[in-house]
């Protein structure tokens, strides 16, 4: 196509035709067609390359944003329809087809958030700093999720996924972590005790007990936050928020004073139901949804009662039995004054008039049940058995308690990881869900092959490892050393006798040269390594584990590929244990190329696996036939700033990241990414399987 | 390697130390009965200086030992030197507190490499001599020399796991970060800080010690608190000083160093 000259209709209704699938399915192309033939070549060319990069991702979705996407252009500058399409994306990731086509559909919505958004705060974007901002406020875990209204179920504190009420990001932020905290005073502080047992409440009272609650937590909060207090001012002023009004303001003594606890304020609004009404806030409100309270509560309270009760059983069961058998041991409880907890006290398990001793999950189950219900009930000091309880209250159905509570998208049996986004300049949370896979051998010929082919070489490459094999050696004419140098010795007391000064080298060192390495092999398994790259790859694994069987290092070999973040494989050749075998030849040779080159979740994933293991030196060395590259954006400079990202990370944790590549263009980018010294360049892929024997033996010796 | 000489490791003046539980009465009966002692704990929590309140309470010197991965057992007991023309042995730290009967104290002894246990464990039960192989003699220890040990099992490793068959000849002795009027009692002592804001500042450190596993490692330990407390007192403001003191020593992680910081804010 020349540049400048758009496609004509036919033109563009034979590309859409055959990205959207024309043939299978009953989409007309008729409408779309002429509406992009209409488009300048370059807004043409582009809404093709985005419907082509969508619909791989589902046809439908790519059908949609051909249909919308010539008024949606008209309406977004670049970066904002990047960000719509990405945005569906996303959400058909994480949620599905339906709802990654509605933001397909809601386009005009979506251009006005866009602009809302270069001022305010995403949630998504917070979630990382917002969770352990309340880990850190409480010990009870809170969840964060995106959601109409502004509440709290008790458990989850529920945000809008984007918030623009004041002018700038960092405002907007901060208005976000003023509502978690005020979310979290009202667990903190008990707003939902006195509510537990109430019965059918009038709207009335609890609209206003939970306005006169919200002036009692704020004073909560200035004691025990103050500087977040401050800052919580800060906000309700940026927002406009009126005085207070007038009939409130005599209320205001009583509601701040520490004393003050929530059943006193619901007294207190019965006393003014009738005679005072909430007044109205500014920006969007905390609102109080009862049921979700009483429903999350009611679940958690029976939960952890039976999980106090069996784990004060199974203390007693641990006791010696000798103890046991004298008297029946009894527990109690001991109220400790303290006025630095809401409560103003402190409950001590006792067993038999001794401290408890409680292991730390079953006293992070006390402070829960405190929290819920401000004190621990006498009949929870009852032990009682695992049989009498529902197995299903005594253990959560999930293991994996962290990944549940960070929200967001689950992925069974993946590990996460996250990934930097250098425009962002953050990382994407739990980004990558990557998965070790295994390889089915393949017993061909072509082990035989390859060492009958390099047979001088392999022989070779023995010779020169096992010569760096030496173990401890004695270091001679040493000034420090455990034993005496004779042959120094004979020499200086002769010099001595010359009347030369007398040398202090005189004794000898062990110097303990254990070869104390763990490397991993990262190989490339990319689309781009298919034909002569990938039998290069293969003959050099297979040389390399010949030559390292004769120096003894550890060494571990996987494959890497990858189709979008949400399939990010790294395929197992040989783990670190396992010994060189018929087996691990048999996988060598099974190797296969597969998608896209993502970079990143394998230096960080391998990067764990090589921590695990005990070594001196730590080596990760990847072999790669070009850049990073994936199609869901993981080309250029994002899928380069990645990958360097997760080099330092590396580094940082005391591995030496090495590179060994036939890229002849990796001059241009490795520098960037390994730094001067930490990557050769092979021109020739034959040459590969010396090489990388070479280079090992270089990087080691 | 330079000679040791004794007197140098002699505590003068009493140390400041904050007991949490019965640990000096417990150290003491171990002492006098002759057993070597394990004191376990997370880093920054009291353990060296408890050690030196010890030094100076039973009036032995005390040669502390950080144990690095580099550390042999000739480190430890001893080698040669070329002096002048002569060839002299020089005894390393743990020969001279047998000999001389001081407190040995090996700081984060799972550092040091795996020979150094030879040594030790012979030290460490009734035998209670040391080996010298270079020499082909075995000492006997003072009636007063001690040894004892320190040991982070918070440390999450397991390769750097102590022994059983080590971990089985001590007392253990158990330390943790103190509790809040404790630690804030420490605070005010070690920098001259305010109580109000020393208060804030134990506050602080419960923040970080609940995000310990759940993206710290650690929490901020009575170490890092002095830290800041001292710029405090400097002037600093006390933002600044939990970030500079505590934040960044705890992680690099800037998204956690942002919600560390959104912590100390709320506080100050
Ligand atoms: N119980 C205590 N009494 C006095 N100071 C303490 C105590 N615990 C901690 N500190 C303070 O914390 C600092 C670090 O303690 P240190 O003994 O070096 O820790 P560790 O040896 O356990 O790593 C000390 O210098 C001191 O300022
Ligand atoms: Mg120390």
């Amino acid at each position: 196509m020349k540049p400048g000259v758009p496609l004509s209709l036919p033109a563009v209704r034979q590309q859409l035709d055959e990205l959207l699938e024309v043939e299978y399915s009953f989409r007309d192309t008729a409408q779309p067609a002429a509406a992009i033939a209409a488009l300048p070549a370059e807004r043409q060319a582009r809404l093709i390359s985005w419907i082509r990069r969508i619909a791989s991702t589902h046809v439908e979705l790519g059908y949609q944003v051909a249909c919308r996407g010539v008024a949606a252009q008209a309406l977004m500058a670049p970066d904002d329809f990047e960000a719509w399409i990405f945005h569906s994306m996303d959400r058909y990731d994480a949620e599905g087809l339906r709802p990654a086509l509605r933001v397909i559909e809601q386009y005009r919505q979506f251009a006005g958030q866009q602009q809302a958004r270069s001022r305010g705060a995403l949630l998504q974007e917070h979630e990382g700093v917002l969770s352990h901002f309340l880990r850190g406020l409480s010990g009870r875990p809170l969840k964060l999720s995106a959601a109409d209204t502004i509440h709290t179920d008790s458990e989850t504190l529920f945000l809008p996924p984007l918030l623009a009420g004041l002018p700038t990001p960092g405002q907007n932020f901060q208005l976000y972590k003023v509502t978690c905290a005020l979310l979290w005073a009202q667990i903190r502080f008990g707003s939902f005790r006195p509510l537990l047992s109430l019965n059918a409440p009038d709207p009335g009272l609890l609209a206003l007990y939970h306005a006169m609650e919200l002036l009692r937590l704020k004073a909560c909060l200035r004691r025990a936050l103050p500087g977040l207090h401050r800052q919580l001012e800060q906000i309700c002023q940026a927002l406009g928020e009126a005085a207070l009004p007038a009939e409130w303001t005599g209320l205001l003594a009583r509601l701040e004073t520490p004393e003050t606890q929530a059943t006193d304020v619901l007294v207190l609004a019965r006393q003014q139901l009738g005679r005072l009404t909430p007044y109205p806030s500014t920006g969007q409100p905390i609102i109080l949804d009862l049921e979700a309270v009483r429903t999350c509560m009611q679940v958690r309270i029976e939960k952890e009662r039976a999980r106090f009760k069996v784990a004060l059983n199974s203390l007693l069961e641990e006791l010696p039995g000798n103890v046991r058998e004298k008297r029946p041991s009894r527990f109690t409880k001991q109220r400790e004054e303290d006025p630095s907890v809401p409560e103003g006290f402190r409950v001590e398990i006792l067993l038999d008039d001794m401290p408890a001793p409680l292991p730390d999950e079953v006293q992070a189950l006390q402070r829960s049940i405190l929290l819920d219900l401000g004190e621990i009930p006498d009949d929870y000091l009852q032990p009682a058995g695992p049989g009498d309880y529902d197995s299903a209250l005594l253990r959560d159905p999930t293991r994996d308690a962290d990944d549940v509570w960070r929200g967001s998208y689950h992925e069974e049996g993946a590990h996460l990881y996250d990934e930097w986004d250098f425009q962002r300049r953050h990382y994407r949370k739990n980004w990558c869900a990557v998965r070790e896979r295994e390889i089915t051998p393949l017993y061909d010929d072509f082990a035989a092959r390859t060492l009958a082919k390099h047979h001088g070489l392999v022989k070779h490459l023995r010779k020169t490892f096992e010569a760096m094999r030496h173990e401890n050696r004695l270091l001679k004419r040493q000034p420090e050393g455990d034993g005496v140098d004779i042959d120094a010795l004979v020499e200086a007391l002769a010099d001595a006798h010359l009347g030369f000064e007398m040398t202090e080298r005189l004794l000898t060192r062990m110097q303990r040269n254990e070869r104390n390495i763990a490397v991993v092999f990262m190989v490339d398994m990319s689309g781009s390594t298919k034909g002569w790259i990938n039998d290069a790859e293969r003959e050099s694994l297979l040389l390399l584990c010949e030559a390292l069987q004769s120096l003894g290092d550890r060494y571990a070999i996987y494959g890497f590929s990858g189709m979008t973040r949400k399939r990010c494989e790294l395929f197992h050749i040989k783990h670190f244990e396992e010994p060189y075998s018929e087996l691990i030849r048999g996988r060598i040779s099974a190797i296969e190329p597969q998608d896209y080159t993502r970079m990143g979740f394998a230096i960080r994933h391998l990067s764990r696996v090589l921590q695990q293991t005990e070594a001196k030196t730590r080596l990760l060395i990847t072999l790669s036939d070009g850049k990073p590259d994936d199609y869901d954006g993981y080309r250029g400079q994002y899928g380069i700033e990645d990958t360097r990202r997760a080099l330092i990370e590396a580094r940082r944790g005391g591995i030496h990241p090495y590179c060994i590549t036939i890229d002849e263009q990796a001059r241009d980018y490795l520098p960037h990414l390994y730094g001067p010294a930490a990557y050769s360049v092979v021109d020739d892929v034959r040459a590969l399987p010396l090489k990388v024997s070479d280079i090992y033996r270089r990087l080691t010796r | 390697m330079r000679t040791f000489r004794l007197d140098e490791y002699r505590i003068e003046d009493e140390p400041y130390y904050q007991p949490t539980g019965d640990e000096i009465e417990l150290f003491e009966a171990a002492y006098r009965n002759q057993l070597p002692l394990l004191l376990k704990g997370p880093t920054g929590c009291g353990k060296t200086r408890f050690m030196e309140y010890m030094a100076w309470w039973l009036k032995r010197p005390l040669i502390t030992v950080s144990c690095h991965d580099d550390l042999t057992a000739s480190d430890l007991v001893g080698r040669y030197l070329i002096k002048g023309g002569e060839t002299s042995w020089i005894d390393g730290p743990l020969t001279q507190a047998v000999k001389a009967g001081g407190i040995c104290y090996l700081d984060e002894i799972v550092e040091a490499r795996k020979d150094t246990m030879v040594v030790i464990h012979p030290l460490a039960d009734d035998r209670r001599v040391l080996p010298i192989e270079k020499l082909g003699t075995l000492i006997e220890a003072d009636p007063e020399f001690a040894i004892a040990i320190s040991y982070n099992p918070g440390y999450q490793s397991v390769l750097k796991d102590l022994k059983q068959s080590t971990r089985q000849r001590f007392v253990a002795l158990e330390f943790n970060y103190p509790g809040a009027a404790l630690e804030g009692e420490i605070v005010m002592r070690e920098s001259g800080l305010d109580r109000e804001l020393a208060g804030r500042l134990v506050k602080f450190a419960g923040m970080t010690r609940n995000l310990k596993g759940s993206g710290l490692e650690e929490g901020a330990s009575t170490r890092l608190l002095v830290h800041a407390a001292k710029l405090m007192v400097a002037g600093v403001n006390p933002v600044s000083a939990c970030q500079g003191a505590i934040a960044q020593a705890l992680t690099d992680d800037p998204e956690m160093l942002a919600s560390v910081n959104e912590l100390s804010s709320s506080l100050f």
